[in-house]
Order: C-alpha cells, then sequence, then structure tokens
C-alpha cells in the first residue's frame, strides 16, 4: 500500500478502479456525459467508459465547456467517482462545486504533480480522502 | 484552503451570505477558482461575455435557474453568447427537442438574469464595450483571443459557471493574462519571408491564424510585423484561429495591436523565447489542415464564424447581389442581430435573400440544427469553422475566400481563384 499527498482542488472521499489516460481530455466534445464515454477520435482512450473509475489524467484540454460536462456527467450518473489531474485547473472542480450545490453528488478532484502521478499508472484499485490522500 | 488569499469587505461580505445565497455561491466558486489558479488577490472586472447560455445539458439550466431564484442580478454588463438554437424564427429550423427546448430556456433565463442578449460570439463588433486595460471576464475563445489582443482588454479564458460567478460578483482571480508579466509576448512569428500581395488577402490571416495556433503551444506569439491597416476582420480571423487551431488566449500583432507598438514593447525588453519564420511552406500547410475535401459539388457554404461583421456584408453584397445561388446549394450567413439590423438599412439582407442566402442569427451554423442534416461537401472562409467541423459535425470541408466561397455558391460547385492559391499550392 502507498499513500501519495495531493493537492485538494475539490474535496470528498471515493474509491474504485483507476482508468489512466494518456492525454488531456475535453469533457465538452470529447466526452459524451449521456453515457460516460470519451467520444474524441483523436484521443487515445477513445471509446472508454470513465463511469465509476477514479480518473487520472494529464489534465482537460480545450473548451471552456468542461465544467457543464463534468456538472451533466455527474448529474446523470455517468460520471467518475473522482479525477486526480497533473495539472489542476479551474473547470473540472467547478463543474464538481457546481453538481454538489444543485445535486448534492460529490466528486472529488484533486492535483497531484511529480512522481507520485506516474505511480497511478498502473495502479488497479485507489481510494481517495478529503484531506487529499490518495491510498493505492 | 486558500487562507493566502486576500478579500476585500465587499468580497468577504458576499461569501459570508451577507448578499444573498447567489452571491454567496458565486464567491465561493471565485474563491475556489483563485485557489486554483494560484491567485492571492481578486481584481474588479467591469464586462462579461457569458458562454454558459449555450445550452449543453441540463446541468446548465438548471444552475441558471438555481441563481435565478436565488436572487442573482449581474451588476456589471453581461453580454449573451450565441445560443444554440436562434429565438427569432425557430418555427423554420428548429426541431422540437428536448434540446431546443432546453436550450431556448436557458437562454430565456440568462435575459432574466440580466443580461444583455446580444446572442454572438463577436460582441466587440457591437459598440458600447471594454477598452484598453479594462479586465473582464470571457469565455468563448475567439472572443478571448480578440478582446486580449486587438482591444487590449484584459481576460484569461473562463469556463461555464465561472463565467458567471465572475460575472455576478464583479470579480475575478487575478492572475495570468490578468496581470502585466502574463501579457508579454514570448514567442516571435516573422512575416518577412510571405509576399506583400498575399498579405493582401483574407485567407492570409485565417491561415498566418491557424499556423500560429498549432506552433506557439502555451507561449503567447507576436507577429512581427502586421499591417498597420489590417482592419478588425483580419484581427478576428487570426484571433479565431489561433484559438481553435492551439488554444491561443492572448497575441501581439507588431506594429497593429495597442499592446505591441514595437517588438521591444511587446516583448516587455527580453528576448523572444522562440522565433519562428512563417513561410508560403507553413502557409501552404496550413491550407492543407483547413482542407479535408476534393473539390466538387458543394451541398453548403457556410459564412460568419465568428459571426459575420458589417465590413464583411459590405464585401460580400456586390459579389451576389442580381445572381442566384445554385438551388442544390444552401448559403448561411451567421450574424448578430445587431449587424443584421445595420445591413438591413442598407438593402443589403433583402439583396442577399433574393439572391437565396439565408441569415441566421443568435447561433451559429456551426453548432446549429440547420446543419445538423448535412452530410455533403461543405465551404466556408472561417478557418475556425473549418478546423471543427471534420470532427464533429462529420462534413468534408473546403476552406477558400470570401470571393471564392461566393461564386461556388453560385455555381453550386467549388471555384477555385487561381491566382489566390498559385504561391500555396
Amino acid at each position: 500500500m502507498a499513500v501519495l499527498q495531493a493537492r485538494v482542488l475539490y474535496e470528498g472521499t471515493a474509491d474504485g478502479p483507476v482508468l489512466w489516460l494518456d492525454e488531456p481530455l475535453s469533457f465538452w466534445g470529447g466526452f459524451d456525459p449521456a453515457t460516460g464515454i470519451i467520444v474524441d477520435n483523436n484521443h487515445p482512450q477513445n471509446g472508454k467508459c470513465l463511469t465509476g473509475t477514479i480518473l487520472v489524467l494529464p489534465g482537460t484540454r480545450g473548451s471552456g465547456g468542461t465544467p457543464g460536462g463534468v456538472a451533466e456527467a455527474i448529474r446523470l450518473g455517468t460520471a467518475p467517482r473522482a479525477v486526480i489531474m497533473q495539472a489542476g485547473d479551474a473547470n473540472v472542480m467547478i463543474g464538481a462545486a457546481v453538481a454538489e450545490k444543485l445535486y448534492g453528488l460529490i466528486c472529488p478532484v484533486l492535483e497531484l504533480s511529480g512522481a507520485g502521478f506516474a505511480s497511478l499508472r498502473h495502479a488497479g484499485q485507489a481510494s481517495v480522502t478529503s484531506e487529499g490522500q490518495i491510498i493505492v | 484552503m486558500s487562507a493566502s488569499l486576500n478579500l476585500n469587505d465587499d468580497c468577504a461580505a458576499m461569501l459570508y451570505g451577507d448578499q444573498g445565497p447567489a452571491l454567496q455561491f458565486a464567491m465561493q466558486l471565485v474563491k475556489r477558482a483563485a485557489s486554483a489558479m494560484g491567485a492571492s488577490e481578486l481584481v474588479p472586472v467591469s464586462f462579461a461575455h457569458i458562454d454558459a447560455c449555450f445550452y449543453a445539458g441540463r446541468a446548465h439550466v438548471d444552475f441558471a435557474r438555481f441563481m435565478l431564484e436565488a436572487g442573482a442580478k449581474f451588476n456589471i454588463p453581461a453580454w449573451t453568447n450565441n445560443g444554440l438554437v436562434s429565438l427569432t424564427d425557430e418555427n423554420i429550423r428548429d426541431p422540437k427537442t428536448e434540446m431546443a427546448r432546453g436550450a431556448k430556456e436557458l437562454m430565456q433565463l440568462y435575459a432574466k438574469l440580466g443580461c444583455r442578449t446580444v446572442w454572438t460570439c463577436a460582441p466587440y463588433q457591437l459598440p458600447g464595450g471594454p477598452v484598453l486595460g479594462d479586465h473582464i471576464v470571457v469565455g468563448e475563445s475567439n472572443a478571448v483571443s480578440f478582446y486580449n489582443a486587438a482591444v487590449g482588454a484584459r481576460t484569461n479564458k473562463y469556463g461555464d459557471y465561472l463565467d458567471v460567478a465572475c460575472g455576478l460578483t464583479g470579480y475575478a482571480p487575478l492572475s495570468g493574462l490578468h496581470t502585466d508579466a502574463g501579457r508579454r509576448a514570448q514567442i516571435l512569428f516573422d512575416t518577412s519571408a510571405v509576399p506583400d500581395t498575399l498579405k493582401q488577402q483574407d485567407i492570409y490571416f485565417h491561415l498566418l491564424g491557424t499556423f500560429i495556433g498549432q506552433s506557439a503551444g502555451k507561449q503567447i506569439p507576436a507577429i512581427d510585423a502586421l499591417d498597420p491597416d489590417a482592419g478588425e476582420d483580419a484581427l478576428k480571423a487570426i484571433s479565431a484561429a489561433a484559438a481553435a487551431a492551439g488554444g491561443v488566449e492572448h497575441w501581439h500583432g507588431i506594429g497593429r495591436t495597442p499592446e505591441a507598438p514595437d517588438r521591444q514593447t511587446a516583448f516587455a525588453g527580453l528576448d523572444p523565447v522562440k522565433r519562428v519564420p512563417v513561410t508560403l511552406d507553413t502557409l501552404s500547410a496550413a491550407r492543407r489542415s483547413l482542407t479535408s475535401a476534393s473539390d466538387g459539388p458543394v451541398e453548403m457554404v457556410a459564412l460568419g464564424t465568428p459571426h459575420f461583421s458589417f465590413t464583411e456584408f459590405a464585401d460580400l453584397v456586390p459579389m451576389l447581389q442580381g445572381r442566384k445561388i445554385n438551388p442544390a446549394t444552401k448559403l448561411y450567413i451567421s450574424t448578430s442581430r445587431h449587424v443584421r439590423d445595420l445591413a438591413a438599412q442598407n438593402g443589403w439582407i433583402d439583396a442577399l435573400e433574393k439572391a437565396g442566402a439565408e441569415i441566421i442569427v443568435d447561433t451559429c451554423t456551426y453548432f446549429s440544427p440547420a446543419v445538423r442534416g448535412c452530410r455533403g461537401r461543405v465551404m466556408t472562409n472561417a478557418a475556425k469553422w473549418a478546423w471543427y467541423a471534420p470532427g464533429m459535425l462529420g462534413v468534408e470541408v473546403c476552406f477558400g475566400s470570401l470571393a471564392e466561397c461566393a461564386e461556388t455558391a453560385v455555381r453550386g460547385e467549388v471555384w477555385r481563384d487561381a491566382n489566390l492559391w498559385r504561391e500555396l499550392d
């Protein structure tokens, strides 16, 4: 077991199977909130379903529509259980904050830079604490 | 979590709920964003261009309704971006889908929240907007790029909901492009190898913007040099293309844009970290990246991404006046109500409609249900449209000049001005 300390962008607890993405993702246009599936033809994990995972990705890209895509997926129950980004930004966090306010559903968002991030690549299961610890 | 964020009394009062639950939640979002962005101060903002009025699912409607019912009202000018549908002639174009209903409901909610309902992705074409040095909040990528570069107003690219939160509270995190240090040019694009004749053509600015977007990465580009007489449409083309092809949020046109009277000033006295030559080869490659179709019959010609300007109407009308668009081809022109009304005063809308063109307001051919059924070849004069459409709409695209688009619409098949492309083929 290993414990990694991340920066908390949106607090909450979660556990589940780790899904690693090789490239940044746009949650608007590159992801379908109705199904939870990546629909960006240029993304190496195109077709993967994010639902119920501890999602680990380098960051987001593209459109300012990401908060809406995240909030809509949380509303529909297709979202990851937690999102861990190497380069955190406001967009996923804002989507998570709006979803909790509107629907009472929590999706923690963390930033984990450095060597710890790469160590998640082959992790099977992970859990996230509200203090930002990632237990693998 | 963000113990290092300094809040003035006004902001602190909002955070404590003294001004009601809507502003409390909005300030919580702004504070969280400041923490995520590493800002230690907030800066007052004087203008917002709201992108969250573009329907992207039920959560958007629920958010706007929550804010309205919690008593929110914009206290600074807040202008709306395109909606997903047109509010003016929905019977013609909008299928009665849940998406179209949700989109209309969302647009009405932002009107009730106190937005000025301009419904345009090119708000800088309207009078009374921000000026040099203003701190503003913008989400639409081409408008972020245009306001920063061409106007010298200061904004980061604000994602949905945060644009609303900043607009409602009147504050944004002081970071990135709001700061002097975050605005200086870093990478130099040298255009001295490009023939002057090409620099006079509308296609040049779209190709240049596309190449810059593809090459700049996260660095702020400066173009050395840009024609001091390059018009607003040229700056729009560069802004939209660079934002679409690479996420450029700010750029300098040396000798043309307000923060770049000369190279020294644009780079704040420092050396460029990289110099990139712009050549006929690089522009040809940009052209290829905007054209996925071979020449042939055209199902649709799409003009006005970002929204068609008054001067673009002035250029287009003589090309189509008294002519007829091919019955097998649709010509759509997306614009704002404001520009459409100005053009109508000159009789231009009548002339274009007589020729068979359709004018679309409030929305964009790129998003509109109007084009959902189109599966054939599309020609456009807009790099942004050409960049996104093959992936997102599944259509084949030819990029061309405005004159080529007009002639193509009349002929019903792709027409090329051989002189225009001689150097770029």
